[in-house]
C-alpha cells in the first residue's frame, strides 16, 4: 500500500481564495490515480465555519473526506453538526464538546410535537415563492407556468420588437389544501430580441440586486416587521435553452454566467418535442460539459437528506431537463391528458418518456422548494449583503480589537455626512452674503451717480438763477433809472404853464417829438403816480405796456 | 399513440394505469400540483436542525424549582443533578448558571437550556455595607437576572448585524421565565409584583404557584383569584399575553389558559405504584400526589402549554416582540448617544452603575407594546 500525502497552503475564509484553493487542489488531485482521502484541518481560532470553507467542502464533496478538527477549548455549538451536512458530508464525526449533554427521557415529555407547532405556524402564515423566468421571446415559458401551477395566468403574448430587456413580475395567490402560496412569475420581455444584445443580462441582475436590497432595507431599519414582509427575493432561476440541438449560444452563457452568484440556476431545455432522443442525449452533454468549462454553478438538488439524496442525485443526472408544456388537454386512449397533438402523433406533457416535465415538477415544487428558499436566503442573500455593506465601509471584526459596531460605524458615516451637508450649507450662506453685499455695492455706487447727478442739477439751476437775478437786477436798476428821470422831469414839469395852446403843442410836441422821452416821462409819470405794485421786471414791462395801450394818454397820431 | 413506458425501476399496478406510480404509491393526478408538499419539506428540514429552546427559573430557594425542571423534561436537567454524585448539599446557587442538554424524542431533537436564578435572599453577603443597603433598596434581585435577558438580546443583536453572519446564529434568547409564587395562600408580596413587571416587559412569564400541595382545593382557587386580581391591577401582562392573540381562535384558547394561570404544580422525580402503576409523586402519610393528575395538581397544564402546544408560539413571541423592542431600544440609544459618558458599553457598566444609572432612569413602558414611531436608518 502505498500512502502519499500532499499538503495545500494555508488559506484564509474570505470568499475569494476557495476558488483557487479549489482549482490547485483539483490540479493536484488529477495527478493521483485515487484519492482516498482529503484532511482538513480547522484552527481553533477559527470557530466559525466560514463561507468560503463550506463552499470547498460542497466541491469535494464527492471525495470521502475526513475532517480532523482540533476544537480542544472550543465547543462548537455555534455550528454543529448541520454544517456537516449541508457541506454534503455523511459519516460519523465526534465533536467534543464541553457544556452539552446528552441525556436520555425518563418518559414521554412532548416535544416531538414541535415540528408539527412550526408547520401549523408556517400555515398559517403562507409561504411565498418566486420563479424568475429568463428566455427568448416565444420560448414558452408563460406555457410551461401555466401547466407546472395547472392555472391559466392570464398573460398576453409579447411583442417581438422591445428595444430593451424588461422585467414584468405578476403575482398570483394559489392554495392547494390548506397551503397559501403567494408566487411570483417574474417574466423577462424582449431577451434575445435586439441586435445588440450585450447588455442584455442587466436589467435581470438590476432586478434581483434590487429585490435583495428591499430586504436588506426592511433588515436594516430600526423598526421592522420581517415576519410580516412580502418576500420578493428570487428563489429561483428557470433558464430556457432554446432547442437548437447544436450548444449553448453566447447570450446564455454569459447570461447564466452573470446570474450564477446571485440566484439559484436551473437550466431547461424548451420546447423539447423538436428534438429526437439520441440529439436530446448529446444535446444535454453538450450543454453540461459547456456549462462546466465556462465555470458557471448552476443549481444542484441537495443530497444531504437520506430521504431525498437518493432521488435528488438521480435528478442532477438529467439535468437540463427538456420540457414540452401544454394546458390542451387530448385525449389519448380512454383518458384525457395535457398534450400536444400533431399530424405524427400526440406529444403528452406528463409522460416521463416523452419529455422531463415531471421531473422538473418533481424537483422544483415537490421536493426542493424548500431547500430553494433556504438557499436563497443563506447564501446568495448573504453574499449580496456582505458585499454591500463592505462597500458601505462597514467592518466586522478584528482578529484582536473589539469588533466594530455597525452602529458607530454608521454613527460615524452619518455625523460624516451631516457635518458634509453643515459645510454646503454654510458655502452657500456664505455665497448668498457675497451676492448680497455685491448688490449693495452696485447699488451704492448708483445711489452716489444719481447724487452726483443731482447736485449738478442744483448747480446748474442755481447758476440759471443767479443769472436770472443779475437781470433782474438790472432791470430794477433801469427801472429805477427811469424813475429818477421821471421825477425830474416832473419837477421840470410842474413850472406855470405859457400857453395852453403852446403848452398843449409843446406838450404835443413833447409828446411827439420827444415820443419815447414824453412817453417814457408819461410812462415815467404814471409810473410815479401809480406806484407800479408789480414785484418783477416781467410784470413792471407789461404794466407799462398796458399804460401805454390805454386809450387814455395815447398821444394822436398813434406814434406807437 | 403508443402506451406510457414505464420506467423499470416502478411496478405498475395490477389495473393499468397511463401514468407511472410515484415512489409514494399515489397514482399522480394532473389537476394536483404539489405545493402542499413544502409543509413536508419544512418538516423535514426542522427535523434536521434541531430546536433550541431556554427556560430560565426565577424564585425563592427551596421552592423546588430544579424539581420541577426534572419532572417537566423527565431527566434530571437541573444543576442540582448536573453537578455530581458525591454532593449532597450544593452549594446555593449566588450567581446566575446555565446548564445545556441535547434531548432527542421520536428524531426531534432539541437543545434544552435551563437557567437557575439565584434565590432571593441569597445573594446576601453581609460583609459588604453597600450590599446590605442594596438589598433593602431590593433592586440587587432583579438586576441581575434583566441584565443576562439583555445580555442575550445583545449577544444574538452582535451576532445580526456582523457582516460575516453564521449560517444558524446561536438563539440563546430566554424564551420563557418560570416564576416560581411561594404558596403563603394570601396574596403576591411586593417584592414579586415588582419582579414579574419588571421582567414581563423583556421576557415570556409564566407564574406557577409552587408546592401547591401545601394548599387545599379552596384556598388554591381563592389564591389563584387573588393573584389574578393583582396581576390585573399592576397591569403585568403574563404569558400568554393578551395583545399577542392573533385571531378570534387564539383568543379563545388562551383566554381558557388565561383562567387558569397562575398553575399550582407539584414536582417530583421520584416513583411510586399507584393503582398498579409507577407515576411519578410525592408520597406522604395521608396520601400520594400523582404529578400528573389533574385533578392533583395543574402540572399537566403546564406542560402541555409549554411543550406541547404552545412551544413554537413563545419562541416566536420572544424573536419578534421581545427581542425587536430591544433591538429598537438599542439602536435608538446608539443614535442619541445616551448616558455613555466615560465610552463605556452598557453591558461593561458596574452593578453601581447601573444602580445609578436605573435612580435616574424612566421607566420603561408600561405594557409590553411596539414604542412609538422612530425615524427609520434609512
Amino acid at each position: 500500500m502505498r500512502v502519499c500525502s500532499q499538503t495545500s497552503p494555508a488559506y484564509g475564509a474570505c470568499s475569494s481564495a476557495p476558488d483557487e484553493m479549489v482549482e490547485v487542489i483539483s490540479a493536484t488531485l488529477e495527478g493521483f490515480v485515487s484519492t482516498s482521502a482529503l484532511l482538513f484541518s480547522l484552527s481553533p481560532k477559527d470557530n466559525t465555519f466560514g463561507f468560503g470553507q463550506q463552499a470547498q467542502f460542497a466541491a469535494f464533496s464527492h471525495k470521502p473526506i475526513c475532517v480532523l478538527l482540533m476544537l480542544s477549548d472550543i465547543s462548537l455549538q455555534v455550528c454543529g453538526p448541520s454544517w456537516l451536512s449541508q457541506a454534503g458530508l455523511g459519516g460519523c464525526i465526534h465533536l467534543k464538546n464541553e457544556e452539552k449533554r446528552n441525556l436520555s427521557l425518563g418518559g414521554h415529555v412532548g416535544f416531538d410535537s414541535l415540528p408539527d407547532q412550526l408547520v401549523s405556524k408556517s400555515v398559517t402564515q403562507g409561504f411565498c415563492f418566486n420563479i424568475l423566468c429568463v428566455g427568448e421571446t416565444g420560448i414558452g415559458k408563460s406555457t410551461l407556468m401555466n401547466t407546472l401551477f395547472n392555472t391559466m395566468f392570464e398573460n398576453e403574448e409579447a411583442s417581438h420588437y422591445q428595444n430593451g430587456v424588461y422585467l414584468r413580475p405578476r403575482t398570483y395567490d394559489l392554495q392547494e389544501s390548506n397551503v397559501h402560496l403567494k408566487l411570483t412569475i417574474v417574466d423577462t420581455v424582449g431577451f434575445g430580441d435586439q441586435i445588440n444584445k450585450e447588455d442584455s443580462y442587466k436589467p435581470i441582475v438590476d432586478y434581483i440586486d434590487t429585490q435583495f436590497e428591499n430586504y436588506l432595507q426592511e433588515e436594516l431599519k430600526i423598526k421592522r416587521s420581517l415576519f410580516n414582509y412580502h418576500d420578493t427575493r428570487i428563489h429561483i432561476c428557470l433558464y430556457f435553452i432554446a432547442p437548437t440541438g447544436h450548444s449553448l449560444k453566447s447570450l446564455d452563457l454569459v447570461t447564466m454566467k452573470k446570474l450564477d452568484s446571485k440566484v439559484n440556476i436551473i437550466p431547461i431545455i424548451a420546447k423539447a418535442d423538436t428534438i429526437s432522443k439520441s440529439e436530446l442525449h448529446k444535446f444535454k452533454i453538450k450543454i453540461m460539459s459547456e456549462l462546466v468549462s465556462n465555470g458557471v454553478q448552476i443549481y444542484q438538488f441537495p443530497t444531504d437528506d437520506e430521504a431525498v439524496s437518493e432521488i435528488n442525485a438521480s435528478m442532477n443526472a438529467h439535468l437540463p431537463f427538456a420540457v414540452v408544456g401544454s394546458v390542451e388537454e387530448v385525449k389519448v386512449g380512454n383518458k384525457t391528458v395535457r398534450a400536444r397533438q400533431y399530424p405524427w402523433g400526440v406529444v403528452q406533457v406528463e409522460n416521463e418518456s416523452h419529455c422531463d416535465f415531471v421531473k422538473l415538477r418533481e424537483m422544483l415544487i415537490r421536493v426542493n422548494m424548500e431547500d430553494l428558499r433556504e438557499q436563497t436566503h443563506a447564501r446568495h442573500y448573504e453574499l449580496y449583503r456582505r458585499c454591500k455593506l463592505e462597500e458601505m465601509g462597514f467592518k466586522d471584526t478584528d482578529p484582536d480589537s473589539q469588533p466594530f459596531s455597525l452602529q458607530e460605524t454608521y454613527e460615524a458615516k452619518r455625523k460624516e455626512f451631516l457635518g458634509d451637508l453643515q459645510r454646503k450649507e454654510e458655502e452657500m450662506r456664505q455665497m448668498f452674503v457675497n451676492k448680497v453685499k455685491e448688490t449693495e455695492a452696485e447699488l451704492k455706487e448708483k445711489e452716489r451717480e444719481l447724487h452726483e447727478k443731482f447736485e449738478q442739477l442744483k448747480r446748474m439751476h442755481q447758476d440759471e438763477k443767479r443769472k436770472v437775478e443779475e437781470k433782474r437786477r438790472e432791470l430794477e436798476d433801469e427801472m429805477n433809472a427811469f424813475n429818477r428821470k421821471k421825477v425830474a422831469c416832473e419837477t421840470l414839469s410842474s413850472q406855470p404853464l405859457k400857453k395852453d395852446k403852446d403848452k398843449k403843442k409843446s406838450v404835443k410836441t413833447e409828446n411827439q417829438s420827444g415820443v419815447s422821452a414824453s412817453s417814457s416821462k408819461v410812462m415815467m409819470a404814471k409810473a410815479s403816480v401809480e406806484p407800479l405794485n408789480c414785484q418783477s421786471w416781467w410784470q413792471a414791462i407789461q404794466c407799462c405796456t398796458c399804460l401805454v395801450h390805454n386809450a387814455a394818454w395815447k398821444p394822436e397820431g398813434g406814434v406807437f | 399513440m403508443s402506451e406510457a413506458v414505464v420506467p423499470d425501476a416502478m411496478v405498475p399496478p395490477a389495473v393499468g394505469s397511463l401514468y407511472g406510480e410515484k415512489a409514494g404509491g399515489a397514482i399522480v393526478d394532473f389537476s394536483y400540483v404539489g405545493i402542499d408538499a413544502i409543509l413536508e419539506q419544512m418538516r423535514r428540514k426542522a427535523m434536521k436542525q434541531g430546536f433550541e429552546l431556554n427556560i430560565m427559573v426565577v424564585g425563592q430557594s427551596g421552592l423546588g424549582k430544579s424539581t420541577l425542571m426534572n419532572t417537566l423534561f423527565k431527566s434530571k436537567v437541573s444543576r442540582k443533578s448536573v453537578l455530581g454524585t458525591g454532593q449532597e448539599k450544593i452549594p446555593k446557587t449566588i450567581e446566575i448558571k446555565s446548564i445545556s442538554h441535547d434531548i432527542e424524542e421520536k428524531g426531534v431533537r432539541m437543545k434544552l437550556t435551563v437557567i437557575d436564578t439565584p434565590g432571593f435572599g441569597d445573594q446576601i453577603n453581609n460583609e459588604n455595607w453597600y450590599s446590605i443597603i442594596s438589598v433593602l433598596s431590593c433592586k440587587i434581585f432583579w438586576q441581575p437576572i434583566m441584565k443576562f435577558i439583555n445580555d442575550q438580546y445583545e449577544a444574538y443583536l452582535q451576532e445580526e448585524i456582523n457582516i460575516n453572519r453564521k449560517k444558524r446564529i446561536p438563539d440563546s434568547r430566554i424564551h420563557c421565565c418560570i416564576y416560581f409564587i411561594p404558596p403563603t395562600g394570601h396574596c403576591l408580596r411586593p417584592l414579586d409584583v415588582e419582579f414579574m413587571r419588571r421582567l414581563s416587559k423583556v421576557v415570556n412569564i409564566v407564574p406557577v404557584i409552587a408546592k401547591a400541595d401545601t394548599l387545599t382545593l379552596e384556598e388554591r382557587d381563592f389564591f389563584k383569584k387573588k393573584i389574578r386580581e393583582e396581576l390585573r391591577a399592576n397591569g403585568i401582562d403574563v404569558y400568554p399575553q393578551k395583545e399577542f392573540d392573533e385571531d378570534a381562535e387564539d383568543r379563545m384558547i388562551n383566554e381558557k389558559i388565561r383562567e387558569m394561570i397562575p398553575f399550582a404544580v407539584v414536582g417530583s422525580d421520584q416513583e411510586y405504584q399507584v393503582n398498579g402503576r409507577r407515576l411519578l409523586g410525592r408520597k406522604t402519610k395521608w396520601g400520594t400526589i400523582e404529578v400528573e393528575n389533574i385533578a392533583h395538581c395543574e402540572f399537566a397544564y403546564l406542560r402541555d402549554l409549554l411543550i406541547r402546544t404552545h412551544m413554537q408560539n413563545i419562541k416566536d413571541i420572544t424573536s419578534s416582540i421581545h427581542y425587536e423592542m430591544y433591538r429598537v431600544r438599542r439602536l435608538n440609544e446608539n443614535n442619541t448617544a445616551v448616558a455613555h459618558a466615560n465610552g463605556v458599553p452598557e453591558h461593561h457598566l458596574t452593578a453601581h452603575e447601573i444602580l445609578t444609572h436605573e435612580m435616574q432612569d424612566s421607566d420603561l413602558p408600561s405594557t409590553p407594546s411596539l414604542p412609538p414611531p422612530s425615524p427609520d436608518l434609512t
